[in-house]
C-alpha cells in the first residue's frame, strides 16, 4: 500500500503559503478572503449536511468545483480521467464528512482528497503501462539545471491568463516535465501544498522535494518564456524577443 | 562585506529563495548579485511570475457541463444512501 493510500482523511489540511516576496495571486487572495468570511458559514453547512440536509452539501462543494477539477486535471492530464477522479473525491468527501475535524478549510480537505484520488489513479495507470521513460532513468535529479532563456518577462498581462493559448501552453509545459518533477510541481505550485505536505503525499524527503521543485520551476519558466516574452503580451502571433539589454 | 556568489549558485538557490528557505547571509549575497546581474534577475522574476501564473485557479478551465454531471452523480449517490440513512 502506498503512502497515498494510507493518508488519513481527517488529517489537518495545508495552509496556503505566500511564495517569496511576490504579490499574492488572485486565487490566493480569494482563498484568504473566502477563508476569513466563510469559516463560520462552512461549519454551519457541515452541521446541516450531517443533520441530513443534502442540499447543504452542494452548497459546500460548489465554490470548490474548479479547484477540485484542477487538482485532478494537472496530475492526470486527461479531462475524462480528471473528471472521474474529481467526482470520486466529492463522493468520498460526502461519505467521510463526519470524519472532517474542521481544523482546516473544507475546500483544503476536499482538494487533498481529490489530489489523492488523482495520484492513486495515476499510479495505477503507470503500473499498468510500466512506462517510465529512458530519459527519466538517465536523468539524475541532483544534476544542475541551467536556464536556457534569459528573457525578461516580469510583466504578465492579466488578460493573457484568460487566453486559451496560455492554458494550452501551461498544459504543454506541464506535460514536458518528467512525472516525478511534475508531481512535486503540481502539489506545491498548483495545489499550494507545503513542501512538507508534498513530501508526505509523495513519500519522499523534503530535500528531494526541493531539488525536484527547483528543476521543475526552471524548466517551466523556460517552457513558457517565449510566449510571455513576446506573442502573448503583444497579441501578435510571431515571436518577439524582449530583452532587458 | 558580502561575499560574491556566481550565477550558477544563484540559479541553484532560486527556488529556495522564493520559498524564503535560505539563511540571511545567503539571501544578502544573492540580492547583491541580483543587483548587478540582469540574467539572474530575469530568471528570478520569470520563475516567480510562472509560479504565480500556475497558482492562479483561472489558468485552467472546467469542461463543459462538468457541474451538471458532478451533481447528477452526487444525486445518485444520495438516492442510493437514503434508504440506509432512513433506517438508522
Amino acid at each position: 500500500m502506498s503512502c497515498i493510500d494510507q493518508l488519513d482523511l481527517t488529517q489537518r489540511g495545508h495552509e496556503i503559503l505566500e511564495v517569496g516576496a511576490s504579490p499574492r495571486s488572485s486565487a490566493t487572495t480569494n482563498a484568504v478572503l473566502i477563508k476569513r468570511q466563510g469559516d463560520s458559514c462552512e461549519a454551519e453547512l457541515i452541521e446541516r449536511v450531517l443533520g441530513g440536509d443534502d442540499e447543504a452539501f452542494r452548497e459546500l462543494v460548489r465554490p470548490c468545483e474548479h479547484a477540485v477539477f484542477m487538482a485532478t486535471q494537472v496530475i492526470l492530464k486527461n479531462e475524462a480521467d480528471a473528471e472521474d477522479a474529481a467526482q470520486e473525491a466529492v463522493l468520498k468527501a460526502f461519505t467521510n464528512l463526519a470524519n472532517f475535524r474542521g481544523d482546516s478549510k473544507f475546500s483544503t480537505w476536499l482538494i487533498r482528497i481529490a489530489t489523492n484520488e488523482a495520484l492513486m489513479k495515476l499510479r495505477k495507470q503507470r503500473h499498468q503501462k510500466l512506462h517510465d521513460s529512458l530519459d527519466e532513468q538517465r536523468e539524475g535529479e541532483e544534476g544542475n539545471y541551467v536556464p536556457r532563456d534569459f528573457a525578461d518577462w516580469r510583466e504578465i498581462p492579466s488578460e493573457a491568463v484568460q487566453k486559451k493559448e496560455l492554458q494550452q501552453a501551461l498544459s504543454r509545459a506541464l506535460a514536458s516535465l518528467t512525472p516525478k518533477h511534475r508531481d512535486v510541481f503540481v502539489l506545491r505550485d498548483v495545489q499550494h501544498f507545503s513542501i512538507e505536505e508534498t513530501a508526505q503525499l509523495l513519500g519522499i524527503r523534503k530535500s528531494a522535494v526541493k531539488t525536484r521543485l527547483l528543476r521543475a520551476r526552471l524548466q517551466m519558466r523556460d517552457a513558457l518564456a517565449p510566449g510571455i516574452d513576446g506573442s502573448w503580451s503583444t497579441g501578435r502571433t510571431e515571436y518577439e524577443q524582449v530583452r532587458p539589454w | 562585506m558580502v561575499v560574491e556568489i556566481s550565477c550558477e549558485e544563484v540559479w541553484r538557490e532560486i527556488s529556495n529563495y522564493l520559498e524564503g528557505e535560505i539563511d540571511v547571509e545567503l539571501r544578502a549575497r544573492m540580492e547583491e548579485h541580483l543587483r548587478g546581474c540582469k540574467h539572474c534577475t530575469a530568471v528570478l522574476d520569470g520563475t516567480r511570475n510562472m509560479v504565480q501564473l500556475v497558482g492562479d485557479a483561472t489558468a485552467f478551465e472546467l469542461p463543459a457541463r462538468f457541474s451538471h454531471r458532478l451533481y447528477q452523480k452526487l444525486d445518485r449517490k444520495l438516492a442510493d444512501d437514503r434508504p440506509s440513512r432512513n433506517e438508522e
